[in-house]
């Protein structure tokens, strides 16, 4: 008799045989328990690029890597547009469940530390590898120590000058090529490329009827190039420590600037968005916008006789220095991933050089990769017509300019709050739109910045 | 029927079976079934995100801790949420007054038209309330545009100035008021045209007989007797203004200056955009009891109406 094992089937010897094979499967690293074949399924939702190459080449690698890695890949490209990538993340967040692995964009990180994987072990690993990295992704990767995501490459992108070459040597007498070439030499009026100068353009071409085309609304186009005019001014409303500094010189000097600046820009800007600002140039009714390649590259499309005129070059400094508006996209792992292993490695595998080069390849030079050392790719050389259209894109050294996040240094969770509701927009409105005294303007700042410090 | 028919399901009630077909043979078991699913989706689609947002609100910006009142207290110490009370109001209670006054002259111009041509004037009639909002919205977007505003394009033509759609604080308010106007007038056309319909005729022959005029006839004739419709799409229409998110979002995104924010897009902005679940929650919430203390009034009166009536 073969003994009683579980009643009704199956007898205890096979059952005893059975569990001796699973103890011994449980012993063997998981390589073995899945075989030779598997490394377990990973659902990826990363950014749906502006750029429609750059999702092709995003599947391409991660498709070869899955392939590689006996991964079995579900990719979800999620839309920026209309915020669906904020709505995605709050609900796989409140239900612990979705995704291995998503994109989160600029602030996320922070808002949704608690429930992120922590990276530093990859970080550690690419610093080493890499270099350094802008102070920036830090900021906004980094949380109590630890960092919860890896700055990614994709959808990262900077703001700089994007302007007309001929209008602005016409109408300005700006030679913006010369100023800043495509090579590491900058001209000798480099130097003189600050904010006063940026007034007398701004005149002269509005004059001309071709205005700078600068949003003044609530949409991040606006909040980055506002963000990165009130730093250059040394106007900062809430300092690293949360304490609230907006009455200050420098914050009543960068209103008043912006008097003089909004008297020469369409009166309409107040109600611009995202994608105005690239209307207003790719019609060719501006000199320059701030903005990423994306401009040019529709214009390219549909008004080549603009686009070959465009030039990126490095956005205005003031008496802080030159600081050029950026928005860092991150990679981050759920610490409720069933599949943890598998979405670190290729978080790692994505943020090397190669893969880096293949992205900012793919998307005409729009991705910007977090470390200094990956502003080299070739791709930013050749791109054109005209060719070096982009070179200036990447902040290079030679550019003396600094990569930064509108509100910095306040604490993350002010600095969301500040940048989502478009606080330095709304002064700038208040002083031009309203005509309301500078002072009372810093008066109500002060009062909203208090309501953003509540816990 | 004889007795012994009657009798026989007496004595076999003790046996479970006849009891369930009595059961499923009374009406109001079988309404209770059918509205069962209807039931069923309003409790996991509205009553159970009541009661989560209610949860919700009650807890600290990362949803760590059990605050109780501090995110509604919060609230009514700041300027910017009072103004979005004022917009929301103002926007809801204009835009539900313009509606109700078109739908009921265009139910009274339909109404009047021969029974041959109605049918085609109420189909174009009805065309703005059957496209999506979100789609229609983006066309009266496009006639705003800052730049390239087909109006503006228009009174360039007769030398008007441009006008500022959505950048001035009037005219943003103006604008958004209006979209919705047009969306939802042809909601309120239809209710009234099917109340109005509905009006005997009679009514109108004795008040034609006692010499009522054509305002007269109005005033104490249709008026009374549509009162109901009115009161019912009135409420209805008040609710879904309220909470109108995609008009606002579209065209203005709250600006400018947040001057015309509405309660629904504030919230979107300051739970998932700025990272504060639980006081975009509170905003939202703070719909509740004005519109709870409306339908309460409103429906008070539908009921008092129609015990009078009947």
């Amino acid at each position: 008799m073969e003994g009683k094992g579980i009643p009704g089937g199956i007898p205890r010897r096979t059952l005893l045989r059975a569990s001796a094979i699973g103890a011994a499967a449980s012993a063997l690293p998981l390589v073995n328990v899945h075989g030779q074949t598997s490394g377990g399924r990973l659902a990826l939702g990363l950014w749906d690029h502006w750029v429609p190459a750059g999702n092709d080449a995003m599947r391409k690698i991660v498709t070869e890597w899955g392939q590689k890695n006996r991964v079995e890949i579900q990719l979800d490209f999620i839309t920026s547009v209309g915020n669906k990538n904020l709505l995605t993340i709050a609900a796989e967040s409140q239900a612990r469940q979705g995704h291995d692995m998503l994109s989160f964009p600029t602030w996320e990180v922070h808002a949704q530390a608690e429930k992120l994987e922590p990276l530093d072990d990859i970080m550690g690993r690419l610093s080493q590898k890499y270099g350094a990295l802008n102070p920036i992704v830090e900021y906004l990767g980094k949380v109590q120590g630890k960092w919860r995501a890896v700055p990614a490459i994709s959808g990262s992108q900077n703001k700089p000058a994007l302007g007309r070459i001929d209008l602005l040597k016409q109408h300005a007498g700006i030679d913006i090529q010369e100023m800043f070439p495509a090579n590491a030499n900058p001209g000798s009026k480099a130097a003189d490329w600050n904010w006063d100068t940026f007034l007398r353009a701004a005149e002269a071409c509005q004059k001309a009827g071709v205005p700078f085309g600068l949003p003044a609304g609530q949409f991040t186009d606006a909040t980055d190039w506002i963000g990165s005019l009130f730093r250059s001014f040394g106007a900062e409303l809430v300092n690293a420590k949360g304490d609230i500094t907006a009455k200050s010189d420098g914050v009543r000097r960068v209103l008043e600037y912006s008097q003089k600046l909004f008297a020469f820009l369409p009166a309409d800007v107040f109600s611009w968005d995202d994608a105005s600002n690239n209307r207003a140039l790719i019609s060719g009714k501006s000199a320059l916008i701030f903005n990423p390649p994306s401009a040019w590259a529709v214009a390219k499309r549909d008004a080549p006789q603009v686009s070959e005129h465009c030039w990126t070059f490095p956005a205005p400094a003031g008496a802080q220095g030159r600081f050029t508006p950026y928005l860092p996209y991150f990679w981050g792992v759920w610490s409720f991933s069933r599949n943890k292993g598998a979405a670190k490695a290729l978080v790692e595998f994505l943020s090397e050089r190669e893969q880096a080069a293949a992205m900012v390849a793919a998307s005409n030079g729009y991705d910007i990769p977090p470390f200094t050392s990956m502003t080299d790719f070739d791709t930013w050389e050749k791109e054109g017509p005209p060719t070096g259209v982009v070179y200036n894109y990447p902040v290079k050294p030679h550019h003396k300019a600094e990569q930064f996040i509108a509100c910095y240094p306040a604490p993350p969770e002010i600095a969301v709050q500040m940048y989502n509701q478009g606080i330095q927009a709304k002064m700038i409105a208040r002083v031009v739109q309203n005509k309301e005294p500078i002072d009372r303007t810093i008066a109500w700042a002060e009062r909203e910045l208090e309501g953003f410090k509540r816990g | 029927m004889s007795q012994g028919t009657l009798s026989a399901p007496v004595g076999a009630e003790a046996t479970g079976r006849p009891m369930l077909r009595r059961l499923a043979r009374r009406n109001s078991t079988v309404a209770f079934l059918l509205t069962l699913p209807l039931i069923l989706l309003v409790l996991g689609l509205v009553v159970y995100p009541f009661f989560y947002a209610v949860y919700l609100s009650m807890l600290n910006r990362r949803m760590t801790r059990f605050i109780g009142w501090d995110n509604f207290t919060f609230l009514l110490s700041r300027e910017t949420f009072w103004n979005v009370v004022f917009q929301s109001v103002l926007f809801a209670v204009s835009a539900v007054l313009l509606k109700a006054f078109i739908g009921f002259v265009l139910a009274h111009v339909l109404h009047a038209l021969p029974s041959k041509g109605q049918r085609k004037w109420r189909g174009m009639l009805l065309v703005p309330w059957v496209i999506p909002p979100a789609i229609s919205t983006l066309a009266w977007w496009w006639l705003f545009d800052p730049s390239y505003s087909a109006f503006n394009w228009a009174l360039l033509g007769i030398g008007v100035d441009p006008v500022p759609w959505l950048g001035a604080t009037g005219w943003a308010r103006f604008s958004v008021i209006l979209v919705n106007v047009w969306y939802g007038s042809p909601f309120f056309m239809i209710m009234y045209l099917a109340a109005l319909k509905s009006v005997p005729d009679q009514l109108y022959e004795a008040a034609a007989i006692d010499g009522a005029t054509g305002w007269q006839k109005l005033r104490h004739v249709t008026f009374p007797m549509m009162r109901n419709v009115i009161s019912i799409t009135v409420l209805f229409s008040l609710i879904v203004t309220f909470a109108n998110f995609d008009i606002v979002r579209i065209l203005t995104n709250g600006g400018p200056q947040d001057t015309t924010h509405v309660f629904a897009t504030y919230a979107f902005q300051v739970g998932i955009q700025s990272g504060d679940i639980p006081l975009g929650a509170s905003v939202s919430l703070f719909m509740f009891p004005l519109l709870a203390i409306f339908a309460i009034f409103t429906l008070r009166g539908v009921n008092k109406r129609s015990k009078e009536m009947a």
